[in-house]
């Protein structure tokens, strides 16, 4: 293999690699927790969508039979556990795969049992009807201390992941001086790097008001400065959830569709903006709150319309990425190319519906960032309607995407029902379409999210084909996720075994790294990191200088 | 670093587009003057009852054909849960949280404010045409969530 050739993948090795049995069984533990969260997330979705639809089924549930202590367990569930337990296997894998080196045992171990723990407590503390605060847990409304604990190892967990990521790319690079970092080791390892630094302030907030406060060591806590912490880390938060999917999408996808990755140098630049821009954006979710200057709301949406522009570029690259693929397979003329991509693999067809649907998550979400605009949809169902759109299928659906290839990849079994599985994309896929054109109308016409709609004492004419809508685009993601278990199931325990794919999907590029010139600078992660310090302080230093001390006025609320 | 033509032009075009939406924004918010609610003032949430404007709830005329509401909200329920203004009036609300965050949302209407404990959540609008709104609490506050619920009513 010539030099020229190995600088075109996006890993340093790929001529092959295999990890030991031990760590990939750990691998897979990790993943199986997320996909027993997002079944218990699911099922309490089933129940939301058939409420906007005047039906209530949830008398017929055998637990968590209250509305909203079964929305806490959907958010935290499918939003948080789902999500962050991908990251901690996803990450680490494609790192270590990357380096052409085996992962650490210690690290898996303890990112696993901090998972198992964090599980444990926080399902506790949900299903015994303690902590119905949904997963913002918004002060002061108060939970028992043991889900404010339970999130907070969560927390710790990507921590411990994170910590993997830089031990593994520091020892890389101390035997590798003065190489290019590997695109997929780089672009995983930035995507913790953005996460640690965005989770400073629900550590923060968590640790230093809320863990004392239900603990009884404070009395009172301070409501603003609570949110306000909550929504510096709960924007980052959701790229902390895209970011390992758009890695998938940039690095993965292409070879899954006989494609190539565009661009090394603008893929890493893409990844630095959204390490820059991801967290001083958080005041977009509060327009609408007392207590924070206009002023700075509006400086807030600025950069917000900013890191609207790497996922603009990605929209490019993906794409430029598949037509290559769709070309080389023999499709021709202006689209033709797009019926030659891999429409019978499940993997690749759930990302690129995932990619799809997006396209509207993304738009809808520029849409909330616009400043006096948000005034006609924020906390109406518009809210949810977007984010199903995002982290609901472009991050679940990629998700399940991946699924599709790396649990045959950890199990060597081949997969199971290939068919069934991309009818599952599509069915999800029309569901989430359905379901999202119902909560948007709807709320456009006002109809709140987060609201037991079955029982409400209000309500609209014109929220009526919203709701119903609503209902049946519930219900078929709910046959979709179904239909996402059996497959994973059924591979798991009936797949053929040794019939699995021996690496990873990695792809290669058309324009490489160069290992000179300012191109090699863009691995300088250390002079990037200190650059997010600087543009987070500038946005949120206004806010904190002004406003603190806390104002610890509140006493603890238990409304539920 | 070498960018394919096709890449370069989608890119400026996406800048291009952000910045005309930006100021879009800008000149509705500043030529227009519409507003977010912003820094208005704190009260104590636990002595609210006793505290001026909050110790009288209701709907004042404060001049010619302007308005203004003070509106407390508090687990389950709207105070006071039915307000009335004369269409073409201008109407200030001033309204705060007696216990836990709420959400104020007047349908169809651009007042959509959350109420923070320790906060005095203002802004102000102007209502065109007589008609019946719903005052909503949009944010989740507790077992009778749904039940909060109030009218805007416009004569």
């Amino acid at each position: 293999m010539s030099v020229a050739e190995s600088t075109r993948a996006v890993v340093l090795d790929p001529a092959g690699y295999q990890f030991p049995e031990n760590q990939r069984r750990l691998i897979r533990w990790t993943l199986y927790i997320g996909y027993f969260a997002l079944a218990a997330g699911v099922a309490h979705g089933f129940a939301q969508g058939l409420s906007y639809a005047n039906i209530d089924v949830l008398r017929y549930f055998p637990g968590l039979r209250d509305y909203y202590q079964g929305l806490t367990a959907h958010g935290v569930a499918n939003a948080l556990f789902f999500t962050f337990t991908f990251s901690n296997a996803f990450l680490p894998l494609l790192t270590a795969r990357a380096l052409g080196r085996p992962m650490i045992t210690g690290f898996l171990h303890a990112t696993l049992w901090t998972l198992v723990a964090a599980n444990i407590t926080v399902i506790w503390a949900v299903t015994t009807g303690r902590a119905t605060v949904l997963f913002t847990a918004y002060a002061p409304l108060q939970a028992h201390w043991a889900y404010y604990l339970g999130l907070v190892l969560l927390v710790v967990s990507t921590y411990i992941a994170s910590a993997h990521l830089y031990v593994m790319l520091a020892r890389w690079r101390k035997e590798h001086p003065g190489e290019r970092i590997p695109l997929l080791a780089f672009i995983s390892v930035i995507s913790y790097v953005m996460w640690d630094l965005a989770s400073v302030g629900i550590a923060v907030s968590f640790i230093g008001f809320l863990l004392p406060w239900s603990l009884g060591i404070l009395e009172r806590t301070d409501p603003l400065l609570n949110r306000t912490l909550f929504w510096f880390t709960g924007h980052a938060i959701v790229y902390a959830w895209l970011l390992p999917a758009y890695i998938s999408w940039y690095a993965l996808v292409p070879r899954q569709t006989n494609g190539k990755l565009v661009s090394d140098p603008l893929t890493r630049v893409v990844f630095i903006m959204f390490l820059l821009l991801s967290i001083p954006t958080g005041f977009h979710h509060q327009y609408t709150d007392p207590g924070i200057s206009t002023n700075l709301k509006m400086f807030h949406a600025v950069l917000t319309f900013g890191v609207f522009y790497p996922s603009l570029a990605t929209a490019f690259s993906v794409v430029a990425a598949m037509e290559i693929g769709g070309r080389r397979n023999g499709g021709g003329g202006l689209l033709g190319w797009i019926r030659k991509l891999r429409w019978d693999d499940p993997s690749f067809t759930a990302q690129v519906l995932a990619m799809i649907t997006f396209v509207l998550g993304g738009i809808t979400g520029l849409i909330n960032a616009s400043y006096l605009v948000n005034q006609i949809v924020h906390n109406t169902a518009w809210i949810p309607g977007h984010f199903h759109m995002t982290v609901g299928s472009a991050v679940a659906l990629t998700l399940m995407g991946v699924a599709y290839w790396i649990i045959p990849y950890l199990t060597d079994r081949k997969l199971w029902g290939r068919k069934f599985a991309v009818a599952q994309s599509w069915i999800y896929t029309i569901g989430v379409l359905i379901m999202a054109r119902g909560l948007i109308s709807g709320g456009l016409e006002g109809m709140p999210r987060r609201t037991f709609r079955v029982a409400a004492n209000y309500g609209r004419d014109s929220w009526e084909l919203a709701g119903a809508l609503t209902g049946i685009g519930g219900t078929l993601m709910t046959v979709g996720a179904v239909m996402f278990f059996i497959v994973i199931v059924m591979t798991i325990v009936a797949g053929k075994k040794g019939e699995g794919p021996k690496d990873i999907p990695f792809a290669e590029t058309l324009i490489p790294a160069s290992r000179d010139g300012w191109d090699a600078k863009l691995d300088r992660l250390r002079l990037w990191t200190i650059a997010a310090v600087v543009l987070v302080l500038i946005a949120y230093a206004p806010f904190f200088i002004t406003y603190l001390p806390a104002r610890l006025i509140s006493p603890g609320y238990n409304f539920f | 670093m070498r960018v394919h033509q096709y890449e370069k032009a989608f890119l400026w075009l996406g800048a291009i587009m952000l910045v005309a939406f930006m100021i879009a924004l800008l000149v509705t918010s500043v030529a227009m003057g519409i507003h977010l609610p912003g820094r208005a003032g704190e009260v104590d949430p636990l002595s609210i009852n006793s505290i001026e404007p909050f110790n009288n709830p209701g709907v004042r005329e404060v001049g010619p054909g302007r308005y203004e509401v003070v509106l407390l909200g508090s687990a389950w329920s709207w105070n006071p849960s039915e307000i009335r203004v004369p269409a073409g009036s201008e109407v200030t609300f001033l309204a705060a949280s007696t216990d836990v965050i709420h959400g104020l949302h007047i349908d169809r209407t651009r007042v959509n404010m959350m109420l923070i404990p320790g906060q005095i959540s203002r802004n102000t609008y102007r209502f065109e045409r007589p008609g019946e709104h719903l005052l909503i609490c949009h944010e989740y506050c507790g077992a009778g969530h749904h039940l909060m619920s109030g009218k805007v009513i416009v004569e």
